[in-house]
Parts: C-alpha cells; sequence; structure tokens
C-alpha cells in the first residue's frame, strides 16, 4: 500500500481564536510500498500529527488537501476507518503503557477479536501465536502470564505483537527504541528488521534519534514547522548543510565522523550506516593518506578498535 | 476531552486575581448562601446576584463568554430540573396542557439558581490558580489543627490531585489513541458495549496512575519533604483592602437579599396570581 499525501494541512482547535494551532502546512509526501521510511523532525514539527493522520486517528480536515493509503481515499468521509486500521498498524511512543489483559495471549488478541469478528478459537490461538513468536518470545510459557509480571523488554515485545498479530500492511512506529538500555534497543531494531523481511512490507519509523535513522531507514522526510523541508536517503539529508540548520537536527555519528575527516583532508564516501562506514574507513586507511594522516586516523581509531 | 473548561484557570492580572485566595473562597460561599436566600417568586434578589457576578467577571478581566461557557457543561442538569418543574407542578392555574403558571415561575426559579451558583462557583476557580486554591483551603481549615486533622496532608492531596487533571486527560487521551490504532471501538454499540469497551483504557490508566504516585512519592522522599512540620511557605497569604471591599460587597449583597425578601416578599398564591 503505497501512502500518497498532497497538500495535506491540519489546524487544532480551528474555531477558537488564539487557541488554534495550525500544525501542518501543506505536506507533501509519497512513501513507497516495501520501503522502510523515517521521519525526522524537532517536537512540535508536526511529524506526530501526520502520522496519527495515516490510520485515520487524525481525520482528514475540510479542504485540506487529500491523503490516500492504497486504495482507502481519507479525504471521502465514508471511509472504513476500522478496515483501514487493520492495515495500518500504529504503535505509540511506549507501547507497553496501552496493556491491559490478564494475560499475555488475551492482549495479544485484542487487535485480532476488534478486526476480525468471525475467527474460530483455534484460528486465534494459531494467529497470536504466531506473532508471539515472532518477536522472540517463547509462547508456552508466556501465554498465561499476567504482561504486567513481565520485563521491561518483554513488555515491549508483547505490545508489538499486539500491534502485528492483524497482520497490517503498513506498520507506523513512534520512538520505537524510547527507553530501552543499548541492549534492548539493539535487539528491538534487529527484530524490526526481521518483521520487515517477513511479516509487514512498510515500516514508518518516527524519531529523534538520527543514528537509528542513519542505520535502518532506506529514505526519510525531514519534518520543520509542519512542512517537509527535505526528503531522501540519510546520506542526502545529513550532507544538506541548509537543511540540517532549518531543521535543528544533530548528525548521525557516522555523518559527523565523515564530517571531521573531510577537514582533515579525507573523504568517505559511505551510505552512513555503521557497517559501510567501518569498511570505507578500513580502504582509506590501508590505502590512502600520507604518513602523518595515517598517525592521525591511529590517534582517532586505535588498532585494537577493528581487531573484533 | 481537551475542553474541560469548568474549573479551569484564566491567568490575568486584575483586581480579583490578586485578593486573597481565602477571602475568595469565603466570598463565593457567601455568595451562594445569598442565593440560596432569594425566596421564592422573587426575581428582584437574583436579579442583584446577576450584577453582583456581572460586576466581579467586569472587574476580573476574564472575558464574558468564558464564564458563560462554564454552564454549558451543565446545561443537560438545568434543562432537566426544569422539565421536572413544568410537568409535574399541580398548583396555581393551567396555562397550556398540564403546564400552570406556578409551574412556570418553579422552572425559571430553579434556572436561574442553579446557573447564578455555577457562575459563581466558576469564577472563583477562573481567577484563582489551582495552587492558590489549595492553599487557601489550607488556610482556612487551619483550626482544625486543634482537633489534630491533618490540615497540610489533606492539602496537599488535593492540590496533586488538580496538578495530574492534565496530564491524566493527555494520558487518557494517548491510550484511547492507541487502543483504536488497535481496532478498538468506543463509539458504537449500547451503553453497556460501550462501558465494556473502556476497560481496554481504564485498566492501562489505573496502573500509569500508581506508577505515577510512586514516582511522585520519590521524588517527593528524596528532596526530603516532610510534610507541615516548621514548612514554610513561599508566598505569603496576606488580607488586604482588596478582600475587605469583596467582602463589603458581597456583604451588601446579603443585606440587600434579606431587606428585599422582608418589605417586597411575594410568597403567596394570591400574591402570584394578583402580580400577574
Amino acid at each position: 500500500m503505497e501512502i500518497v499525501a498532497e497538500n495535506l494541512t491540519f489546524t487544532y482547535s480551528p474555531k477558537t481564536k488564539g487557541l488554534s494551532f495550525r500544525a501542518l502546512n501543506g505536506v507533501n509526501l509519497t512513501v513507497k510500498s516495501g520501503e522502510i521510511f523515517g521521519i525526522i523532525g524537532k517536537t512540535g514539527s508536526g511529524k506526530s500529527t501526520f502520522v496519527q493522520h495515516i490510520n485515520g486517528l487524525i481525520k482528514v480536515q475540510k479542504d485540506s488537501g487529500a491523503l490516500k493509503v492504497g486504495e482507502y481515499d481519507l479525504t471521502d468521509k465514508k471511509c472504513d476507518y476500522k478496515s483501514l486500521r487493520a492495515k495500518v498498524g500504529m504503535m505509540f511512543q511506549y507501547p507497553e503503557h496501552q496493556l491491559f489483559a490478564e494475560t499475555v495471549a488475551e492482549d495479544v488478541a485484542f487487535a485480532l477479536k476488534n478486526f476480525n469478528k468471525d475467527l474460530s478459537a483455534e484460528e486465534l490461538a494459531g494467529r497470536v501465536r504466531q506473532a508471539v513468536e515472532i518477536v522472540g518470545l517463547d509462547y508456552n510459557e508466556i501465554k498465561d502470564k499476567s504482561p504486567f509480571d513481565l520485563s521491561g523488554g518483554q513488555k515491549r515485545r508483547v505490545a508489538i505483537a499486539g500491534v502485528i498479530v492483524a497482520k497490517p500492511e503498513i506498520l507506523v512506529l513512534d520512538e520505537p527504541a524510547a527507553g530501552l538500555d543499548p541492549k534492548g534497543k539493539r535487539e528491538f531494531l534487529e527484530l524490526l528488521l526481521k518483521l520487515h523481511k517477513d511479516f509487514v512490507k512498510t515500516i514508518i519509523i518516527v524519531s529523534h534519534d538520527m543514528n537509528l535513522v542513519a542505520e535502518y531507514c532506506a529514505r526519510a522526510a525531514v519534518f520543520a514547522g509542519g512542512k517537509i523541508i527535505a526528503t531522501g536517503t540519510p546520506k542526502e539529508i545529513f550532507s544538506d548543510g541548509k537543511v540540517l540548520a532549518e531543521s535543528g537536527l544533530d548528525l548521525p555519528l557516522t555523518a559527523s565522523l565523515t564530517e571531521k575527516l573531510k577537514s582533515k583532508g579525507v573523504d568517505i564516501d559511505s551510505d552512513l550506516t555503521v557497517k559501510d562506514f567501518t569498511e570505507k574507513l578500513i580502504y582509506a586507511l590501508k590505502n590512502g593518506g600520507r604518513q602523518d594522516e595515517r598517525r592521525f586516523f591511529r590517534q582517532l581509531f586505535p588498532r585494537r578498535l577493528f581487531r573484533a | 476531552m481537551k475542553d474541560v473548561s469548568f474549573g479551569s484557570y484564566f491567568p490575568a492580572d486584575s483586581f480579583v486575581h490578586k485578593m486573597d485566595a481565602r477571602a475568595k473562597i469565603l466570598i463565593a460561599i457567601a455568595y451562594m448562601v445569598a442565593v440560596f436566600l432569594v425566596s421564592a417568586f422573587h426575581f428582584l434578589g437574583f436579579a442583584a446576584c446577576l450584577s453582583f457576578v456581572i460586576l466581579t467577571t467586569a472587574v476580573s478581566r476574564v472575558p464574558f463568554f468564558r464564564v458563560l461557557k462554564s454552564v454549558r457543561t451543565i446545561i443537560f442538569f438545568v434543562v432537566f430540573s426544569a422539565i421536572l418543574q413544568l410537568f409535574f407542578n399541580s398548583k396555581g392555574t393551567v396555562v397550556f396542557w398540564v403546564i400552570t403558571d406556578v409551574g412556570l415561575l418553579n422552572a425559571a426559579f430553579i434556572i436561574a439558581r442553579i446557573m447564578l451558583i455555577v457562575l459563581g462557583a466558576s469564577l472563583l476557580t477562573l481567577t484563582t490558580s489551582p495552587v492558590e486554591l489549595a492553599d487557601g483551603i489550607e488556610g482556612l481549615l487551619y483550626p482544625l489543627k486543634w482537633i489534630k486533622f491533618p490540615v497540610h496532608e489533606f492539602a496537599l492531596i488535593m492540590s496533586i490531585a488538580l496538578r495530574f487533571i492534565p496530564t491524566l486527560i493527555d494520558e487518557t487521551d494517548r491510550i484511547i489513541k492507541a487502543q483504536k490504532a488497535r481496532g478498538a471501538d468506543f463509539e458504537s454499540g449500547n451503553i453497556f458495549k460501550r462501558a465494556k469497551a473502556l476497560i481496554p483504557v481504564l485498566i492501562p490508566l489505573l496502573i500509569s496512575s500508581f506508577r505515577r504516585a510512586d514516582e511522585l512519592a520519590d521524588a517527593m522522599d528524596s528532596r526530603c519533604y516532610a510534610g507541615s512540620k516548621n514548612r514554610t511557605k513561599y508566598k505569603k497569604m496576606r488580607l488586604s483592602f482588596r478582600d475587605l471591599m469583596g467582602v463589603l460587597a458581597v456583604a451588601g449583597l446579603i443585606v440587600g437579599i434579606v431587606f428585599l425578601n422582608k418589605f417586597y416578599a411575594i410568597n403567596t398564591l394570591a400574591q402570584i396570581a394578583g402580580a400577574l
């Protein structure tokens, strides 16, 4: 399912003078099916308002542009939001806060029961088992436990199982790694890659974490002041000084290193993922540069760093 | 969810805003007593109360529509009690179908009374921030310390409750959205179905409230908070000429109403018939 927004505009409390606030101001964006797409921008730049439009949690206002998600036209009053929400899963910040049921199995089944009313008990249990196992939990061990007795990382996994159990085609994640420790974060992001490979076609990640966007997103859009000021690969976005200044975003680690090395006269042309960057860097270290430059690299990256 | 206007504070720099919260609470209570003192069918007293409200609003610089908005939340209750008065009153002469003249007057009386009380109460909360309000109540309850009532703790509980209302509204909004995204349906079905649909919202809300309470307790502990003993205030409440003027105004209102009741009272049915 492709997402196409044309000149999308949204105003909070449009009728109250003084309180009304224009959160989106003519957003044009196309997200193709099958992408991992990043949405970045400062707090209050309109990114959250935009993603909530995608599954109809915020409805498109009158005369405020157009939004299509697959065959669903969200400007149409008769749009079937329920079946749309089955196809567009959404996970908010701290999704573990939405857990409510007595057992994990029941909580995961919640969305499925809402979307497919006539599913048999066996089918239901089968789908729940599949979802729980995909997120890397042991179904038999965990299904009768209370979701509130689990650890933080497990809770988050259960919460995401509760979203993907409906087999959405698009998955929208708002700050998916917030509040996890480094190990939990890495594991959770690897899980997302796995999901993208065999379960969900399109993944949209809203994040403040530029490292995450550079590492995992093929393309991204930068929001500022309710508009999109740039769309492109992380490499294009993070090498555009004007965009960075206007949006007030930080650089991912790889991009800031690239910049520092460039100021010392060494060009490293990577796609800004850690793997690609290190490979290109090692190549440059082996082949290029004068002697003093090599010494400089050794200071930056001692030999032991590359042994692993 | 966002437009809860009853009881919201309207910040401004005015005569009424600067008044002592304790005095304002007492004046509001006195004003309500005044509204209740207006005897049956005597609308001149209501006119006096209304002009008191209008005067206070004008002095407080709160826009009139903001004060009127507070009535919107209880309009159903007002209409309901007015209808009861209209249809279940057998006294007086019939004007139309089962509606009597006394019924009509009673309905108007009830509407006026409830509206005036709500207007007065919302004027208090519009001009007094929750923190000031809690401080004021603490000040007023201070004599209860004498019978070992934990006044300070009581006020603290109250101000914490008030402080967390907007936070909880935000949280509710978030959870409703999260469950809607999982296909929860809050808008269709009969009342029992809808009540049941709220469970996935209420349970996470309850749990997060407990979590917040724990965190708040820890935060207070880590700042060595230890209740009322030897505790001083950042803002000391002090009575001023403003409070005296407010008290005089409300006292004037009460005296006026008692006076009107005594000398211009129309209390019997015969008198109403004559007046009509």
